[in-house]
């Protein structure tokens, strides 16, 4: 029965039941939808490819469900991480908070299965409308702000991809959601759309702006779907764009430096996380078989790796009470298992061999090589090193170790650490036993990960990248963590515009006082001399009654001007 | 805290260890490239220690050129507020 709902739809349906159940009958509710599913996935793919529920409307064809092998990694990986985040957040009472979740990791899964654009159009605003209140579920004034910022931006990408699907049926007739291209205004207008979601080089600040204000498990939620979805539908509608490739390079560099001096450790992880979408854009970039299975394994390890980082970080924020470097220190000791989980998905994300990142990055950086695009490849090189300093060595160092500051709290509860051991087992599993993860990748994969080279290599790269990080430390160059905000392009819509606009308001209103001082005195004057002249007992009124009339005149001119500035 | 438990990495010794440990591990990470053959894409990936060199000298760059950044981009806390 369950082969005929749309995937997501199980998430979607389900959450609506959540607000009226209680207690562990809700808990085992909400662990138990992900994993059906995962089942209904399960089933389906024997099947696939396939098209389900095709309609017609206002003579186009519709295709709300396409199950292929490209979209099936990313619906797997989407059910995983939605088990995982419920999981995590099931302490959580308000059911608010998991009625949004529900529904935001569904309308990310049936937008990964969207055979045409209409359907992922409304699937790609449900995630941004459902999202939003895990970042408002903070309840602050800041999380409220950067929540509104958040929400324009996404609804933003939702209306130039309508706008670029409604060009693009006018040119071709069709509403397919296959390869688009960046032909014609229609392709481009969806690509930005695609773009602004997988946070873009300069589209990027409201990944970092909005996720480190969500709550502790909003944040979790928030780090699997919204930027994965883009990846799939880059890789579906834009594989072998080239500009992509340099788009990529520039992703995976940048956001480094800035993460590097980032105190607010989720924020750390937030320019991670946009660093590590650059491997998976470079990936459909170059667009052959092995650089999309790259980008489609990477997207698997990265989504369980990360959200375990996440979680780690926000166990400390919800122990400690805050997750910035320059506060912490010594954690490790009250929360030993929760720094052992980070110190897993510090490795899973340096590519460490025997760790997830190990078997996915590198299809990514060895398609690169054969392609003979050197540069990017020593700049994803050099982003490989660099992601060792800030998520290998800086977030559990900062997070846990570091110097002891007398912090004594509590482990996290027993359903966050589950949740971290599982994701910090799957890492692992993923990056000894390769196999199971290579099979369900788009294509056949003959890559072999383990050989002495790349093991070699690899460890050379990571580990003289960690004593770099040590002989910094050991010398006291190393930059300490500092209570600070580090403005990025969000200083453009967070500061200059508003300031413009203030200014401009200010000088406007001085403009409008002053101009409509002089029109109103003017009209005083006329008014005045009217009447005196015009006006009962004036000179000019003493043979001509029609001087009331005058004055009158003068009054409805007086009326309309007024009316007509105000 | 006295009667707390005495952890190991207390100890500015054993920190010592580690960091010593450390440009060990490196050493024979880098000298392992004389035992095997390299299967690599570029020539210049051939030569001994590449890969540690590049990390080394990547890491370091990054941490110098971030700190150099904060020049810029660092603002007060309440910058936003």
């Amino acid at each position: 029965m369950i082969e005929f709902l749309p995937p997501g739809a199980i998430l979607i349906l389900g959450a609506a039941l959540v607000p009226l159940l209680k207690g562990r009958v809700r808990q085992a509710y909400m662990l138990a939808l992900p994993l059906l599913g995962l089942a209904q996935l399960y089933a389906l793919s024997g099947s696939a490819p396939l098209e389900m529920l095709q309609f017609s409307m206002f003579g186009y064809e519709l295709t709300p469900v396409r199950v292929d092998k490209l979209s099936l990694v990313w619906g797997y990986v989407f059910y995983i991480a939605a088990f995982l985040s419920v999981l995590y957040a099931l302490k959580v009472e308000r059911p608010g908070e998991h009625v949004a979740a529900m529904a935001y990791s569904g309308g990310a899964i049936a937008a990964a299965f969207a055979g045409d654009l209409i359907t992922l159009f409304v699937f790609w605003e449900v995630t941004a409308i459902t999202s939003v209140f895990l970042i408002w579920s903070s309840r602050t004034e800041r999380s409220y702000r950067a929540g509104v910022r958040y929400l324009v931006i996404q609804v933003a990408s939702g209306v130039l991809l309508l706008a670029g699907a409604l060009v693009r049926v006018h040119q071709t007739g069709s509403v397919d959601f296959g390869f688009i291209g960046l032909e014609g205004a229609g392709g481009t207008l969806i690509f930005l759309a695609f773009g602004i979601k997988a946070a873009f080089p300069f589209l990027h600040n409201w990944l970092q702006d909005a996720y480190p204000e969500a709550t502790v498990t909003g944040t979790v939620w928030l780090s699997a779907f919204t930027t994965k979805l883009a990846i799939y539908a880059l890789a579906r509608g834009f594989a072998g764009t080239e500009i992509l490739i340099y788009i990529g390079a520039a992703m995976c560099a940048f956001p480094i430096f800035y993460a590097v001096i980032e105190n607010d450790l989720r924020r750390v992880l937030a320019y991670s996380l946009n660093n590590q979408l650059g491997f998976m854009v470079v990936g459909i970039g170059i667009g052959t078989e092995l650089a999309l299975n790259g980008t489609a394994a990477h997207a698997f390890s990265h989504i369980i790796y990360k959200g375990l980082l996440f979680m780690a970080m926000g166990a400390i924020l919800q122990q400690v009470g805050t997750a910035k470097g320059s506060e912490l220190g010594g954690v490790y000791k009250s929360m030993p298992w929760s720094a052992t989980f980070c110190i897993i998905g510090a490795a899973s994300i340096s590519a460490f061999p025997l760790f997830s990142g190990f078997v996915s990055k590198s299809l990514v950086m060895t398609a690169s090589a054969d392609n003979h695009y050197t540069l990017v490849y020593l700049v994803m090189l050099f982003a490989s090193a660099g992601v060792v300093e800030h998520a290998g060595v800086k977030i559990p160092y900062f997070g846990f170790f570091g110097p002891d500051r007398g912090i004594r709290v509590k482990e996290a509860p027993l359903n966050m650490l589950l949740a971290m051991g599982i994701a910090a087992a799957l890492c692992i599993v993923i990056g000894i036993f390769p196999r199971p993860l290579y099979d369900i990748l788009p294509f056949p994969v003959e890559y072999e990960p383990y050989t002495a080279t790349h093991v070699i290599t690899q460890l050379q790269l990571l580990v003289w990248a960690i004593l770099g990080v040590a002989v910094l430390k050991w010398y006291h160059i190393y930059p300490p963590e500092l209570r600070s905000v580090n403005v990025d392009i969000d200083i453009v819509y967070r500061k200059w515009l508003p300031t413009a606009w203030a200014y401009s308001l200010r000088a406007g209103g001085a403009v409008w006082n002053s101009a409509s001082g002089a029109v109103t005195g003017w009209l005083q004057r006329t008014y005045e001399t009217t009447y005196r002249y015009h006006g009962p007992e004036a000179p000019l009124a003493r043979t001509w009654p029609s001087g009331y009339m005058a004055m009158w005149t003068a009054i409805l001119l007086l009326a309309v001007l007024l009316a007509l500035y105000i | 805290m006295d009667n707390e438990k005495k952890y190991w990495l207390d100890d500015p010794a054993n920190v010592r260890k580690v960091y010593y440990g450390l440009w060990v591990a490196c050493i024979v990470l880098a000298a392992l490239d004389l035992f095997y053959h390299k299967h690599v894409h570029y020539d210049f990936e051939e030569l001994i220690g590449f890969f540690g060199f590049f990390g080394f000298v990547a890491c370091v760059g990054l941490v110098l050129a971030s700190k150099g950044l904060r020049r810029i981009v660092m603002r007060d806390e309440d910058f936003y507020d």
